[in-house]
């Protein structure tokens, strides 16, 4: 698999957040997007799920290609269990491999089983982390995953990530290089 | 806790009860204000004639075919309103009209139209329909546009986005909108009986205690429609957190 982007240019309100960014990204791999706030990471990754426009430039290898994600926002449905939010994105869910998997990033056995709104925040951002592992998808995007996770727990949880790949390329916008020395992630700067 | 609470509503009622028993003796006339024992005799005496259920079962019939018409025609009104905003704007006008229109004016323009035996169904229709579609549509456009985005990502199939994104974020606009519209249904249905006096109706019934001056027997079927209403909000309510808890616990 082979993503090009040429010349991306975006803007709001005729403010640019985007401005000719081209970048190659070859074969199953994982890459850290880092840079200032406000810098366009979040639109360049909108941009690749089709979830917006960019102005002009274009972005060829991604036509056809299944995405899942992790939002800025955890976008959980908070009325679900964390284990309903992972089945509801799979054909066939395999209740035990959701559990196993929900319990291996420090969930408890009746958390799980709660509505997700009674979740704490970093119980959620894994949840949400897990979503977009357990989804068949070409492309996994995450947009600052990490944040708000302790070390212990980042760690874990990165583990978690990098076992459940399966070849995947995996797209993550973070501030942290800790988190791209831990995914062993080639890192772009925007 | 729970029976703490089901004692302190109990108290409620029986302080009620007997304020009541004590201005019926104080006034001394069953006609102008019939006692609770009063009341209560006359519905042992009513349960016990065949006709006081016939009553029942025709009004109950009638009243929630034209809620259970309503609600549909509001659901699918409004899934057609939050898609299509030509279709919001040509119905606006009608329901702001439906809602200020006075139930009374309906009922005797119903009267030239419909046989009396199916006021209250168009009556209940009538005053359930408004608040159905402007809940449903409020709770539509409200649903949570990151969730809808999360679900194109992740390619959730329309079934799953029904069930698992809308339903639960629509459910509560349409708990309050069918708790508030079925006490208006109750009481336009029976107001509109009252006055189209169809043969055997609760409506009916409740007229004629008046004209024979039977208060006794207007209290119980007062506190019949009472009941009946309590109960049927009580029993939707039920049916309605079965459903959801069926959708969010699901399979799993």
């Amino acid at each position: 698999m082979r993503i090009e982007i040429k010349n991306l240019y975006k803007s709001y309100d005729g403010t640019p957040v985007l401005e000719n960014f081209s970048l190659n990204i070859t074969d199953e791999k994982t890459v850290c997007f880092m840079g200032a706030s406000g810098r366009g990471k979040t639109t360049l990754f909108s941009i690749i799920m089709g979830l917006i426009k960019a102005d002009s430039g274009e972005i060829t290898g991604t036509e056809g290609q299944k995405f899942s994600a992790v939002f800025q926002e955890d976008r959980l449905c908070e009325e679900l269990s964390a284990l309903m939010n992972l089945a509801i994105v799979q054909d066939n869910p395999d209740k035990d491999r959701l559990t196993e998997l929900l319990l291996s990033v420090g969930l408890e056995e009746d958390e799980i089983r709660r509505p997700v709104t009674e979740l704490s925040g970093g119980q959620k951002r894994r949840v949400a982390i897990m979503r977009a592992m357990v989804n068949r998808s070409d492309i996994v995007l995450m947009d600052e995953p990490f944040k708000g996770l302790d070390d212990a727990t980042r760690a874990q949880v990165i583990n978690r990530v990098k076992d459940n790949l399966d070849g995947r390329m995996l797209l993550v916008i973070t501030h942290d290089e800790e988190d791209a020395r831990l995914l062993g992630a080639d890192v772009v700067y925007i | 806790m729970w029976v703490k609470e089901k004692i302190k509503k109990l108290y409620g009622v029986i302080f009620w009860v007997a304020l009541w028993q004590l201005m019926a003796m104080k006034i001394g006339k069953e006609v102008l204000l019939a006692s609770p024992a009063a009341t209560f005799r006359a519905l042992t005496d009513l349960m016990g004639q065949p006709a006081f259920w016939h009553t029942i079962a025709f009004s109950l019939t009638r009243i929630m075919l034209g809620f259970t018409l309503a609600v549909l025609r509001g659901v699918v009104l409004a899934v057609l309103s939050a898609a299509f905003t030509p279709v919001k704007d040509l119905l606006s006008p009608l329901f702001s009209v439906i809602k200020a229109v006075p139930v009374a004016s309906f009922i005797i323009l119903l009267l030239l139209w419909v046989r009396g035996g199916n006021l209250s169904i168009c009556i209940s229709f009538l005053m359930v329909l408004p608040v159905v579609y402007n809940n449903m549509l409020q709770g539509l456009l409200r649903v949570d546009k990151n969730l809808l985005e999360m679900a194109k990502v992740f390619r959730l199939s329309a079934k799953k986005q029904i069930l698992y994104i809308y339903l639960p974020q629509v459910l509560p606009y349409f708990i309050a909108a069918c708790t508030t519209s079925l006490g208006l249904c109750w009481k336009s249905g029976i107001a509109a009986e009252v006055i189209g006096m169809p043969s055997g109706s609760l409506g009916n019934r409740l007229y004629e205690t008046k004209l024979y001056m039977e208060t006794a027997q207007m209290f119980a079927w007062t506190v019949v429609i009472v009941l009946i209403s309590f109960v049927v909000e009580k029993g939707f309510l039920w049916l309605l957190s079965k459903i959801n808890d069926k959708i969010t616990k699901g399979f799993l």
